[in-house]
């Protein structure tokens, strides 16, 4: 185990992607994530990685395909406009089979929006960002020392399943110190993949990684191939955690800086005398729809804590089929939910089901 | 409550400017050493002339610095969704003014002491000033005296200011130990050494001071600024 260090969440995530094997960063500097590129320009020359600051957004991606189409570990960061940017090259990093990671640290929008914390980029996470029938697998911390372990479940996971994985962190959750203990390194299998385009060396057929399908039966085919491998992913990779659930009448949802604050919340209500509890999502795709539905047995009714207009209070509904009532808490702009917004929600909801 | 000044009898310079690596702590030693100057009866401005960091500000303690009657200089755009680097005009009152004491925030890294360097030449002719390089083991890129002082150097190169004194700051926030900062000290020692300049003070919680002030010269409490956003609780 390593030594405790003080980190902010951009140099947490950053340094656990070296620790986890990645030598190849391509970025373009956005606030409120510039840190992590701050930080790869530091660490990468010093340890024989690649950092390279792209001329945008959408070169960095490709560079990203490039590196991950020889199957060595790759990432890039940005925050919300600049992941909107990345959309094309990561739908095509899905068409090909490409595992990476993307760190989106998000902030405030639409538009250019501002630089204070923002969760408004859930829809455009969890549905596939970008064009065409894909997915990639979005993880949500809430803590500096969860942007290190995700990072490194990121790499797995992406490498397990052969796709782009998504670190969708808020604002807060990148510009925030706290102590963490770093992961040991990981020690990476350096074997050529079997699909990975590393030269022939006139030895063996050549690898294609392509993302074009001339034949319209073959992309059917590959695109069901693709979702029965979704299907494998909901099924085992779900994370999430449990807060107070054991009794609870209430049950709170929600992920990343909105879950710190509403763990204050449900601490307050208790103390009046409400029984609330939490589920946090730490997949937000797979969605945890199993734990919510389970949940939608127990409780009287939801509260989805969120910041932005309500877009994981959809997934709510749809993962406990409508059965109980979901009231939502959210703010938005980079404006944070406090405990006294959490606690009128939670008043509100308490009410509602007398 | 500690007194301030019981605790640590320096001379004061008319300015202090508290310059480091970003995340070593200026921010909250730069607030908690105005009010050192405030104890003193000394008229007092704090100077924000950090364009790097987005989120935590001197800003953040307003309502302290308006208790305490100490004047605040910060970027109109601080804490809000402008990311605009731009330096408050009134930084050339306390810079050239020369009738209060100044307390200047410096922004992280070599981009941050950057921005110091247009008021250099003042200060310098001036000469009544203290550059203290604020050090933290803790932190990832400063974790032992040679990347310290790679991290110095390239800030001199921007502000052209050289440093004075050190201040260690070595904490693991709410968990520091009193031996995270017993342990630190030869590290602050060997930066002290290798850059020719005195530990001009070693900073802990209020809370640790107690058990370390026997243990420790010139240890200055830090009084913690409010956390952000209702943090203090763990997550799992």
């Amino acid at each position: 185990m390593q030594e405790k260090v003080l980190m902010k969440g951009n140099e947490a995530l950053a340094e656990a992607a070296i620790l986890a094997g990645c030598r190849h960063y391509f970025g373009y500097p956005i606030t409120p994530q510039t840190e992590v590129a701050a930080y790869m320009s530091k660490k990468m020359p010093k340890i024989g990685g690649v950092f390279l600051q792209a001329e945008s957004e959408i070169a960095a991606i490709n560079m990203v395909y490039g590196v991950a189409a020889t199957g060595k570990r790759c990432m890039t960061s940005s925050s919300s406009p600049g992941i909107a940017l990345k959309c094309e090259g990561i739908s095509y990093l899905a068409g090909s089979d490409l595992p990476a990671l993307i760190v989106n640290v998000q902030r405030g929008g639409p538009g250019l929006g501002g630089i204070q914390p923002s969760q408004s980029d859930y829809f455009l996470a969890t549905r596939g960002p970008g064009h065409g029938d894909f997915h990639v697998i979005v993880l949500a911390p809430a803590s500096v020392q969860e942007m290190a372990d995700m990072t490194l479940k990121g790499f797995e996971l992406a490498d397990k399943y052969r796709m782009p994985c998504m670190l969708l962190a808020d604002g807060t959750m990148g510009q925030m110190m706290e102590p963490v203990v770093l992961p040991d390194p990981v020690e990476i299998d350096t074997t050529p993949k079997d699909w990975a385009v590393t030269g022939t060396e006139c030895k063996r057929e050549h690898h294609i990684v392509n993302s074009l399908y001339l034949s319209p039966k073959k992309l059917e085919d590959i695109n069901l191939e693709r979702f029965e491998r979704y299907k494998q992913i909901e099924e085992n990779e779900c994370l999430w955690e449990e807060f107070m659930m054991e009794d609870a009448e209430i049950c709170i949802v929600s992920c990343g800086i909105t879950a710190r604050v509403s763990r204050n919340a449900i601490l307050e209500a208790r103390k009046q005398g409400i029984k609330v509890g939490m589920i946090r999502p730490i997949t937000l795709w797979p969605f945890p729809k199993k734990a919510l539905l389970s949940a939608a047995d127990k409780v009287k009714s939801f509260i989805s804590v969120e910041l932005n207009m309500g877009q994981m209070k959809e997934d709510i509904e749809l993962a406990i089929r409508c059965k109980k009532p979901v009231y939502g808490c959210t703010r938005v702009g980079g404006m944070i939910t406090t405990v006294d917004d959490i606690l009128a929600s939670i008043k509100e909801a308490a009410k509602g089901e007398e | 409550m500690i007194l301030k000044t019981e605790v640590i009898p320096l001379e004061f310079k008319r300015l202090t400017l508290f310059a480091g690596h970003y995340g070593s702590g200026k921010t909250n030693i730069a607030v908690n050493y105005a009010l050192l100057l405030r104890e003193q009866g000394l008229p007092v401005t704090v100077a924000d002339l950090d364009i790097v960091n987005p989120y935590f500000r001197t800003l953040d303690s307003e309502a302290v610095f308006r208790e305490h009657g100490i004047k605040l200089i910060c970027s109109q755009f601080a804490n809000s969704n402008v990311d605009a680097p731009a330096m408050p005009k009134e930084v050339y009152n306390i810079i050239d003014s020369r009738t209060e004491y100044g307390v200047l925030d410096i922004g992280g890294d070599d981009r941050g002491a950057l921005a110091l360097g247009r008021y250099v030449p003042s200060i310098i002719e001036e000469n009544d000033y203290e550059m203290l390089l604020v050090i933290n083991k803790a932190r990832p890129l400063t974790r032992n005296a040679e990347d310290t002082l790679e991290v110095a150097s390239e800030m001199v190169s921007a502000c052209k200011l050289p440093f004075t004194g050190i201040v260690n700051n070595t904490n693991l926030g709410p968990e520091t130990t009193e031996e995270d900062v017993i342990s630190s000290m030869a590290y602050a020692e060997e930066v002290s050494i290798a850059l020719g300049i005195p530990i001009k003070m070693t900073c802990c919680d209020i809370k640790l001071y107690e058990k370390l002030k026997d243990r420790v010269p010139n240890l200055f409490p830090l009084s913690l600024q409010k956390l952000y956003y209702h943090l203090n609780t763990e997550v799992s």
